[in-house]
């Protein structure tokens, strides 16, 4: 095959998900019995090994439930103002202490966590679709809409992005908050544009893994048969791909909670009564001679949120690139 | 070597073009009138709104108003800040060297901390060095810069109360002790960028040095007998660096990025701040001019990798 020579064969991580029925089953070994693993408990079994990120997932799903579920058992409510102990330290009543007019900063950090990671999951997804869709149809069409595609996405690439966030933030910030009540707004738009300036890596990381994956045996077996370019893609090129979106996609939440606290910090984020983490952290930065709590208990939970995120993120690239041996 | 500038400078003009195009459209798709204040206005009657939209262009076509807002912006004649009652441009230039030189020194910190540490891992693959550097640099990278910031100011400002936390750009002393002022006053904006540049580069050294000193020629330098600090610093490190060079050409709109939070932190009177008050106080023609010159510094600094690229690779002809 000449096209055999576009196949960078270093490139292509196979078998990470089930490739279907045309996929190769699980090959006999010399001296083993011949158990079938799929390759998720192969992946969950490489990415234990990887102890930081196995103990990152812990500490990350312990943080989650306990936004999640906090506010369940722990009411105090995030704007219960309580002037007896302004600006205390933290103390059995209050875990976290309380801000300057004495609400209590744990309820707080526990709703404003809700919101991180809501848009960090919200932003990662925008960014994955559009990486994805962009991708795809860079790496099947080839050719000039390739040429264009990627243009655009270098040129977006080169953009400074926090300045533009500042700038379409300050531009689309009424209309929104008008269309879709304030929060909502709000969330919107920080989503769409945070993930809208995402999406470049994934969509280069997909075109290249099209353009080594398309020309696989069982890919043209499957072009052979008859299947139409829909289906190619959707159910023998795409599953195959997903593994460093995967790992992507995991690092873009950690990108999108940076993002989103470092507008609420920049004092462009959600409104002053909703209280993110970043927001926390702006109000509390001012009191940090008489309440250290104050700023530092949002700030630990952004980095411990993004830490964790970042080291499963780690161990999934371990996880999930097959030719690593570990 | 001019030729080849002289190409990558051809290259430049459509991503130029490009992020001129992504600005002029975000404005015109916004809503909202400039004209608004002067529709809900009675003593304006309706004719003289109608005039003055004529006079200003804003019912030509599209790209006239485009090619109109492009030529001006290229001219430097970025209107008149509604705030401060100065040109733009004025502005802008009063700020801009503070940030180049913020920017400049914590570049110049990030490098001499990467470089060497980077190296040092990669030479010792899974040594107790590696460890504690790689696991460092995650920290380092997971640390949102605006929290790095008041820790630092938290600890050597009010803890230790080694240096102002609020920069000062009204500084009455003369000789070397303005000099000390201003430095000492730098130091943790610069420490601050600096370390969170670090972080990030320094993994980028290590993989790459790990590629490298796998390769044939560097075992050939080695069993030519030279020291191992020769083949390292000068067969290794030269080539390691040419990818890390276009990723930290690739990391500059983060760079500006981290350089608005710091500006913003310790309150330096530099781009980015200047930047954070004008959408404050909705200055618009000072937001449109702040996000184009930070584009455009952008894009030089991804000419110049490419510059930087050229020399380092020999491979690269400059035909």
């Amino acid at each position: 095959m000449a096209d055999d020579l576009i196949v960078d064969p270093d490139i292509a991580p196979q078998r990470v998900a089930d490739s279907g029925m045309l996929g190769p089953g699980p090959e006999p070994q010399l001296g083993k019995a011949i158990a079938s693993i799929s390759p998720w408990q192969e992946a969950w079994r490489r990415f234990k090994r990887h102890r930081l990120a196995y103990w990152s997932l812990w500490v990350l799903g312990f943080m989650v439930l306990a936004v999640l579920l906090g506010p369940l058992f722990y009411k105090v409510g995030i704007n219960e103002v309580d002037f007896q102990s302004r600006l205390a330290g933290p103390s059995l009543k209050h875990p976290m202490g309380t801000d300057d007019l004495g609400r209590d900063i744990l309820a707080r950090v526990l709703y404003g966590g809700r919101i991180s990671l809501a848009v960090g999951m919200a932003a990662m997804l925008m960014a994955i679709s559009v990486g994805v869709l962009i991708g795809a149809v860079a790496g099947m069409a080839r050719g000039w809409v390739d040429a264009v595609l990627m243009w655009v996405t270098d040129l977006f690439l080169s953009l400074p992005q926090l300045p533009l966030l500042l700038l379409l933030i300050f531009l689309f910030r009424e209309p929104l908050k008008q269309a879709f009540g304030l929060e909502l707004g709000i969330f919107i738009l920080i989503v769409t544009v945070i993930g809208g300036f995402r999406w470049m890596p994934v969509a280069r990381l997909v075109r290249a893994q099209f353009f080594s994956l398309r020309e696989k045996e069982f890919v043209e077996a499957a072009r052979a048969l008859g299947a139409s370019t829909p289906r190619q893609v959707v159910r023998h090129i795409l599953p195959n791909s997903l593994g460093p979106v995967i790992v992507a996609a995991t690092i873009d939440v950690a990108a999108a909670i940076i993002a989103e606290s470092t507008l609420s910090f920049l004092g462009l984020g959600f409104p002053p009564d909703i209280p993110t983490w970043g927001r926390i952290l702006y109000d509390g930065r001012d009191y940090m001679d008489l309440a250290v709590h104050w700023a530092m208990f949002p700030g630990l939970a952004i980095f411990l949120t993004v830490l964790t995120i970042n080291f499963i993120g780690d161990g999934l690239r371990d996880a999930l690139d097959p030719r690593r041996v570990l | 070597m001019l030729n080849y500038i002289f190409r990558r400078l051809l290259i430049v003009l459509p991503s130029l073009l490009g992020i001129s195009i992504v600005l002029f459209t975000v404005l015109a798709l916004a809503p909202g009138d400039p004209f608004e204040e002067l529709a809900t206005n009675p003593n304006v009657p309706a004719e003289v709104r109608m005039l003055l939209r004529q006079q200003f262009g804003l019912d030509d076509p599209v790209w006239q108003r485009y090619l109109r807002w492009l030529t001006s912006m290229l001219r430097g004649d970025w209107g008149f800040s509604f705030q401060s009652r100065v040109n733009v441009d004025q502005l802008i230039l009063q700020r801009l060297p503070t940030t180049i030189v913020v920017i400049g020194l914590s570049q110049l910190l990030a490098i001499l901390i990467a470089l060497p540490v980077g190296v040092l891992a990669a030479v010792k693959p899974y040594s107790w060095f590696d460890r504690i550097a790689s696991t460092l640099a995650f920290i380092g990278f997971s640390l949102p810069t605006f929290f790095t910031g008041i820790v630092f100011i938290l600890f050597f400002s009010i803890y230790l109360g080694w240096f102002p936390f609020v920069y000062r750009s009204d500084i009455s002393s003369t000789g070397w002790q303005f000099f000390w002022d201003h430095f000492k006053q730098s130091i943790m904006p610069i420490t601050v960028l600096g370390l969170a540049q670090a972080a990030s580069m320094m993994r980028y050294v290590r993989s790459s040095v790990l590629d490298v000193v796998r390769l044939d020629y560097v075992t050939t330098a080695r069993s030519k007998g030279l020291n191992e600090r020769a083949v390292i610093t000068k067969h290794v490190v030269r080539n390691a660096l040419i990818p890390v060079v276009t990723l930290v050409a690739l990391q500059m709109p983060a760079v500006f990025g981290g350089a608005i939070v710091t500006e913003q932190i310790f309150r330096v009177p530099g781009i980015g701040s200047l930047l954070i008050d004008a959408i404050l106080r909705n200055d618009t023609p000072v937001i449109m001019a702040v996000t184009f010159v930070l584009s455009c510094l952008v894009i030089f600094f991804n000419l110049l990798a490419d510059i930087i690229y050229g020399w380092l690779d020999p491979r690269i002809s400059y035909g």
